[in-house]
Order: C-alpha cells, then sequence, then structure tokens
C-alpha cells in the first residue's frame, strides 16, 4: 500500500471545559505541526460526532473547500473506516493530504445518557426501548454473560481486562487514572454493578477529548520529518443496529474485518507487536481478541488472566491505557490509532514496547454493530 | 411512573393488534418460510414481499440475560432483567424475563410466554420460567 500515517496528535484531554470546535481545532493544527505540513496543505477531511453535516461544519471552520470528505456515522469504528477510505482517495487522486479528526466535551457539557438515543421510526423504539435495556451497555452485558456461561469462566475474566489497562495508564501520564494506582481483579468485582454481569469498573471512562491524523502518499511522506508508518491493510463488517439481530453473541463483526485486513496486508496475528482494540467494556475486548484470531473461541479469558496483554507481556494492548483507564471521549477510534502510530514510531517513553513495528488498531461502534480493522506499520 | 407510548406503522400494526389477545405472533414469508423478527417489509431471506403472521408456541430459552441496576429513564424498578430469548420457532426477541428472583436466571434456561398490559389495550410479551404456570 502506498499510502502512510504521517501527523498525529491529541487534543486537550479529561475535563477541558472546552468547546468541542476548540479540541477539534487543537487536535488538528498539533498534528499537522508534527507532520510538518501546514492547514493549506489539506483537501481532505474526515470527521463524526460534530454536528449533522460534521465534514462540512468543520471544512468550514478551517477555511478549506476539500476535494474529499468522509463523515461516515459509525460510532467508534468511524474513525478506522476513514482510514481506509483517504487511503483509497489519496491513492485515486481524489486528494493528497487527509486530516481525520475528533472531539467531545461530552464530561464538560455531561451530555452522555445511559439510555443512548433512539429514534421513534426505528424498530427498536417499538421491539426493545419498552424493556429498558441500557444502551449500549446491556447488549455487551448480555454477551459477557453468554460468554462467561458458554466458555464456564468467571468475572475475573473481564476485570484482567481493567487491570491491565490501568497498568498500562500508570505508565502513561495523559492517562485520567494516570494517578489513581493500581487495579486489582478484587476491586473490579467488588465495584457497583450497572447491568451484570458488568460494573462501573467494566465500563470506559466517560471524558472530554479528542485528536487528529494527517495521512499522505508515502512517496510523499518520506520528505517529511516524523518517519512515516504506513497503513498495511484494512478491514471492516457492519453487523446490526438492534440487540436481536446477531444470532450468536459470541461471534461479533471483528472475525470478519480482521481476517480482510489480514489477507491484505499478508500479516498473520503472530506479526503483531501492538495491539490498540476498542475498549468500551471488559468483554468488547476478549471478543475482539478472538475475532481478529490472537486465540481460539472461548481462550481470551485465560489469555487476558495469564497476563500477557499487561506491560512486560509478549501481547501489548491498549498501552496508552484504553478507555477503561486512559480516556474515553464518546468515540475511541481515533485515539486507538494515535497511540499505535505512537507505539510504531517508538515515541512512547516508559509504556514503548520494544522494537514495535506493526501494529494493529481496531474499532467497535454502536452495539458490537461496526467493527474496523487497520495495520499499520513502519516503513521498511 | 408515565411509560412513554409505544409507536406502531402499518407494518408492525398486526403484531400489535394480536398482542390486545394475548397472542404472540412472528412474521412468516410465504415464498420462502422464514420466520422473522421483528416485522418488516421484506423476508430478509430471499427478498419477497409477500408475508403474513403465524401465531407461536410462546416458549422459547434464555439465549442471553442482564441484571439491570440503573434504569435509563423514569419508570423502570431496579433490578429488572432484560434478555434476548429464542424461540422455539428460531426468532430472538428482546424482552425482560419475570417470575423468578433476578439472580435466579441462567443462560439456557427454559420460558414460556407472559403479558403485560399496556395503557392503551395492547400487551408487551415478556417471559417466565417455563415450568411456572
Ligand atoms: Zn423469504
Amino acid at each position: 500500500m502506498t499510502v502512510a500515517i504521517v501527523g498525529a496528535a491529541e487534543s486537550d484531554l479529561g475535563v477541558t471545559g472546552k468547546s468541542i470546535l476548540t479540541l477539534q481545532a487543537q487536535g488538528i493544527t498539533r498534528a499537522l505541526a508534527d507532520a510538518g505540513l501546514s492547514l493549506s496543505d489539506v483537501d481532505g477531511l474526515a470527521t463524526a460526532g460534530l454536528s449533522r453535516f460534521s465534514t462540512a461544519q468543520l471544512a468550514e471552520y478551517l477555511g478549506l473547500e476539500p476535494s474529499w470528505s468522509d463523515s461516515t456515522f459509525a460510532g467508534g469504528s468511524a474513525f478506522e473506516m476513514y482510514v481506509a477510505r483517504a487511503v483509497q482517495a489519496i491513492e485515486a487522486g481524489q486528494c493528497s493530504t487527509v486530516v481525520i479528526s475528533y472531539g467531545s466535551n461530552q464530561r464538560s457539557a455531561r451530555s452522555r445518557s445511559l439510555g443512548g438515543v433512539q429514534e421513534a421510526h426505528i424498530p427498536q423504539a417499538q421491539f426493545e426501548d419498552p424493556y429498558a435495556p441500557l444502551f449500549p451497555l446491556s447488549y455487551y452485558a448480555m454477551a459477557a454473560q453468554r460468554y462467561l456461561h458458554s466458555y464456564g469462566g468467571g468475572r475475573e475474566w473481564l476485570a484482567e481486562v481493567a487491570v491491565a489497562a490501568r497498568e498500562w495508564a500508570l505508565l502513561n501520564p495523559k492517562a485520567f487514572r494516570h494517578e489513581a494506582g493500581p487495579l486489582t481483579v478484587e476491586e473490579v468485582l467488588a465495584a457497583k454493578p450497572v447491568s451484570s454481569p458488568l460494573t462501573v469498573a467494566d465500563c470506559c471512562l466517560v471524558t472530554d477529548g479528542g485528536g487528529a491524523i494527517v495521512l499522505t502518499s508515502l512517496e510523499r511522506a518520506r520528505d517529511l520529518p516524523k518517519p512515516p508508518v504506513v497503513v498495511l491493510g484494512y478491514g471492516e463488517s457492519t453487523t446490526n443496529a438492534s440487540m436481536t439481530a446477531v444470532d450468536d453473541l459470541l461471534r461479533p463483526g471483528s472475525f470478519a474485518s480482521g481476517q480482510t485486513a489480514f489477507r491484505m496486508s499478508g500479516l498473520n496475528p503472530s506479526d503483531v507487536d501492538v495491539l490498540e482494540v476498542y475498549d468500551s467494556f471488559t468483554i468488547t475486548v476478549l471478543l475482539t481478541l478472538e475475532g481478529l484470531g490472537f486465540c481460539k473461541p472461548g481462550e481470551a479469558g485465560e489469555l487476558a488472566a495469564s497476563g500477557r496483554i499487561r506491560p512486560g507481556g509478549d501481547l501489548p494492548l491498549n498501552t496508552s491505557g484504553g478507555g477503561l483507564s486512559y480516556n474515553h471521549p464518546g468515540m475511541f477510534g481515533l485515539l486507538l490509532l494515535i497511540e499505535a502510530v505512537r507505539q510504531v514510531r517508538g515515541e512512547c517513553g516508559e509504556r514503548q514496547v520494544p522494537d514495535a513495528e506493526i501494529a494493529l488498531a481496531h474499532g467497535t461502534g454502536g452495539i458490537f454493530s461496526t467493527h474496523a480493522t487497520v495495520l499499520l506499520g513502519a516503513d521498511r | 411512573m408515565s411509560e412513554p407510548e409505544i409507536p406502531v406503522d402499518e407494518v408492525t400494526a398486526p403484531w400489535w393488534e394480536a398482542t390486545r389477545e394475548r397472542r404472540l405472533t412472528v412474521q412468516r414469508c410465504r415464498a420462502c418460510g422464514r420466520h422473522q423478527h421483528y416485522p418488516r417489509a421484506l423476508c430478509t431471506g430471499c427478498g419477497g414481499t409477500d408475508l403474513d403472521f403465524a401465531d407461536v408456541s410462546g416458549v422459547g430459552v434464555v439465549d442471553a440475560f442482564t441484571i439491570v441496576h440503573r434504569a435509563p429513564r423514569p419508570g423502570p424498578e431496579v433490578p429488572y432483567v432484560v434478555a434476548r430469548v429464542r424461540l422455539a420457532e428460531g426468532p430472538v426477541l428482546l424482552t425482560n424475563l419475570v417470575g423468578a428472583d433476578p439472580g435466579s436466571w441462567r443462560c439456557d434456561a427454559p420460558v414460556r410466554v407472559s403479558w403485560r398490559p399496556l395503557p392503551d389495550g395492547r400487551h408487551l410479551p415478556v417471559f417466565a420460567p417455563a415450568d411456572k404456570d
């Protein structure tokens, strides 16, 4: 593939007191500075969650008239999808330099709701909302219940994911839980239940935040200041909107998206040095590890419990601390990509995975609704 | 405690009408015989548009469930159980499990339909342990 990520940066994170557009502008200007490029170089733009016409709104705010834009709304996986579409647009010559950005002030604005937002004209309003599930939490909770039942595990399997995320966050000064001290399995098990078997400690944070990445052709990337991070493969799968459409809760769309991305890149899971996997909830990680082929179905609980995903393990996962302990500004997909880029560049300080050359970022949106996998690598 | 009125449309109206008589139905494709839920204007199996509604047995098994401890809106009294129930005829319904202690439910438990009256005369299908009448 001939397109690379050349810039990556976060906006302010945590509790910012800033507007969404300010956070967007921060991420974009910082990512362009990181890339050694300027706003006038940008002719492609992708974002979501800003407004009804997200890219038009943002382009206007930046003073741009892009020749390519994408605001596909697919929840947390949208940003991995944008990488795929940006590669295609650059390779097709529709644009040369793409910014993918995101910003949310949901914690400062207190705009997060447990019920989510459902429109009256969709079938879920008739056939699901009357039963008062938490959205999206109750769906993940049902998947977790089925997982533990089918594979004979206990809640410790889930808790291990949150414990590992905290260990990584302790190594990342930007993590929301950086100063919080270690988390134990016992603490996760004793946390307040919200939608069983998931407790508050199984759920991602609610924070402000955002960021941006910049993509351009690999040829041009080689003349820019930072080492290019090449897009090696991608895949996606869209499976459901309601809580009943998927027949088997234990076979989410990551099985398909991962297979497509690995086939395209010619890589195998054993080639991956570092994983950035959407961790909306602890169960999301277990099922995604199985979907992507890092273990067989039913084995991810033991894998997490073995310590392999913690710092020092051979399957370093969510090295920023993840949505569970680093930041989760409503949609986490872009922050997964930013951390993957930094790991491949070797910029991660204390939490750096030694000699990381191949990174995988996997976004999950909605209620295991949308899945997108991106494989990134150093320029070799 | 006022729950929002549940919407209905031209495709789903017969399904909701049947609940006035406490009859559980599932949409059936007259071309390929497939059962599907929720009702749609086409069959997801063959794309056919000639569909009707068939009465079903009302028995099934719990595919998965969750005990909800914080309601998403005022009204439902916590804790309550949200579940996916797989009907004997195949389709999966979202529902509430009732008639047993929330902590006693297990995946794969056999269940039978029960009815929760709605203020407008319709009923909402919920599920209770199959061995309970
Ligand atoms: Zn049919």
